[in-house]
């Protein structure tokens, strides 16, 4: 068969296991809809001080829910030999992988994009700013989701690889969070956000170029 | 030719290939493996060609499956070298002529048998027999939409040895094959096994089963 076709049968079948378990999608979704819904009742009544964090909060949000789901992005598939079958395959492992990350963003990343306006308003944010805060999210949650697989490839044959991961790839999310954060921010108070903007796109590229193939190398490592 | 040949076991190989009218063969040299700083074993060399199977004996622990894990280029022998048809392991074509079958089933047990096929076919390229045909042979007829989680583990097994009837390969790299099976499931496979060798196939393999295998030349490594 040919690599498109490795390449999609991969994403299906991810969709398809996350449909059967749906319990792993919800929680990271639920857990940036918690805390978002937490923050303005442990603030208090001032809803200038929320609205100057908001886009902090939704960033840090959704970052964290990012780290959350990183796990299962190969743990099964490790557990259950199905990685080591992905492995012996006649295609390139970094585009297979790549296939996985494309899903995992589609059941983890995405549903975030739809939830997070209506979280936006929530927190006071203003209405010109709810396009730009869409535009870092869904630049900058396909980033976590690329930058978080090179991490869990090399801590999924660890038994206990949760703190060591978080440790790892929480430094490499800080400059998606700098720049996203920065962005909607900027753009509430009706500044230029272009730069921001293309520097999210430029890292964004740059991981779909060069992540593969370390996740790829590192699981040959993490089977062995 | 003989006296070319006669310096290199590479060649060695390659003449004794061509003799048996088959262009595959596989061969290791002074292969050594350490784990643990405790040698497992060293100094090995076998050459299997078509036709052949190569049974790997020896005690718990003696190395079995790191020799395995070595031929599917998982992991790197500590000295020595493995070769597929004169060239090193790590390249497409070997993966597009190899299966493997290991202590994990490598089937997802949220699929039914039919997706964890396609799966698998997916990953590889079709071989001699159609999906349903290969499930008639390991008597799973009929199974085509059951969850795989809903199988007994000696059908899981029959499942994941499915999978090397539906792609195309020529090695077979079996850890022990046998597990979970019963009586009628161990003949099954040696049928399976003796119809492959007379194909041209070969196959390496680990098991503490005796293995009854009366038209084919079987060659024994005892690794303890």
């Amino acid at each position: 068969m040919s690599l498109s076709h490795a390449f999609f049968a991969v994403i299906r079948r991810d969709l398809v296991l996350a449909l059967r378990r749906r319990s792993e999608i919800a929680n990271p979704l639920l857990f940036f809809i918690l805390v978002i819904t937490l923050f303005p009742l442990g603030i208090g009544a001032q809803p200038h001080l929320l609205q100057a964090i908001a886009p902090g909060i939704i960033w840090v949000s959704a970052l964290l829910a990012a780290m959350l789901s990183l796990d299962s992005l190969f743990r099964s598939d490790f557990d259950d030999g199905s990685l080591e079958q992905m492995l012996l395959s006649p295609h390139p492992t970094s585009i297979l992988v790549l296939g996985k990350i494309v899903a995992h963003w589609l059941v983890t990343g995405l549903p975030l994009l739809i939830v997070a306006p209506l979280l936006a308003v929530f927190l006071g944010m203003p209405n010109h700013a709810l396009g730009i805060l869409l535009l870092t999210l869904l630049l900058g949650t396909p980033v976590l989701s690329l930058i978080g697989a090179i991490g869990v490839a090399l801590t999924v044959g660890l038994r206990r690889g949760g703190m060591i991961l978080s440790l790892l790839v929480l430094p490499l999310y800080v400059p998606v969070l700098i720049f996203a954060g920065n962005a909607v921010q900027m753009a509430g108070s009706g500044l230029p956000v272009d730069a921001q903007i293309n520097i999210l796109i430029s890292i964004l590229l740059m991981a779909l170029v060069l992540a593969p193939l370390p996740i790829a190398a590192a699981l040959k490592m993490s089977i062995n | 030719m003989k006296q070319y040949g006669s310096g290199y076991s590479l060649f060695d190989g390659y003449f004794k290939a061509m003799q048996t009218k088959s262009t595959h063969f596989l061969e290791g040299t002074g292969l050594s493996c350490i784990r643990d700083d405790r040698v497992l074993f060293k100094n090995l060399a076998f050459e299997l060609v078509s036709g052949q199977v190569l049974l790997l004996e020896g005690k718990n622990g003696s190395g079995k499956t790191s020799l395995l894990r070595i031929l599917c280029g998982f992991r790197e022998p500590d000295f020595g070298q493995v070769h597929w048809c004169g060239e090193a392991l790590n390249n497409s074509e070997f993966y597009a002529q190899m299966a493997y079958v290991g202590h994990l089933d490598g089937v997802k047990k949220e699929l039914t048998v039919l997706e964890n096929l396609k799966m698998s076919l997916a990953l590889s390229s079709s071989g001699p027999y159609s999906l349903n045909e290969a499930l008639t042979k390991v008597h799973l007829a009929g199974y085509d939409d059951v969850l795989v989680q809903a199988l007994s583990a000696g059908q899981k097994r029959r499942l994941s040895l499915a999978r090397l009837l539906i792609t195309k390969n020529v090695l077979w790299i079996l850890d022990e094959p046998f597990t979970s099976l019963d009586k009628h499931g161990i003949t099954l496979i040696e049928t399976l096994m003796t119809e492959h060798c007379a194909n041209g196939g070969m196959i390496v393999l680990t098991s503490h089963h005796d293995i009854v295998l009366p038209d084919v030349d079987v060659k024994r490594i005892n690794l303890s």
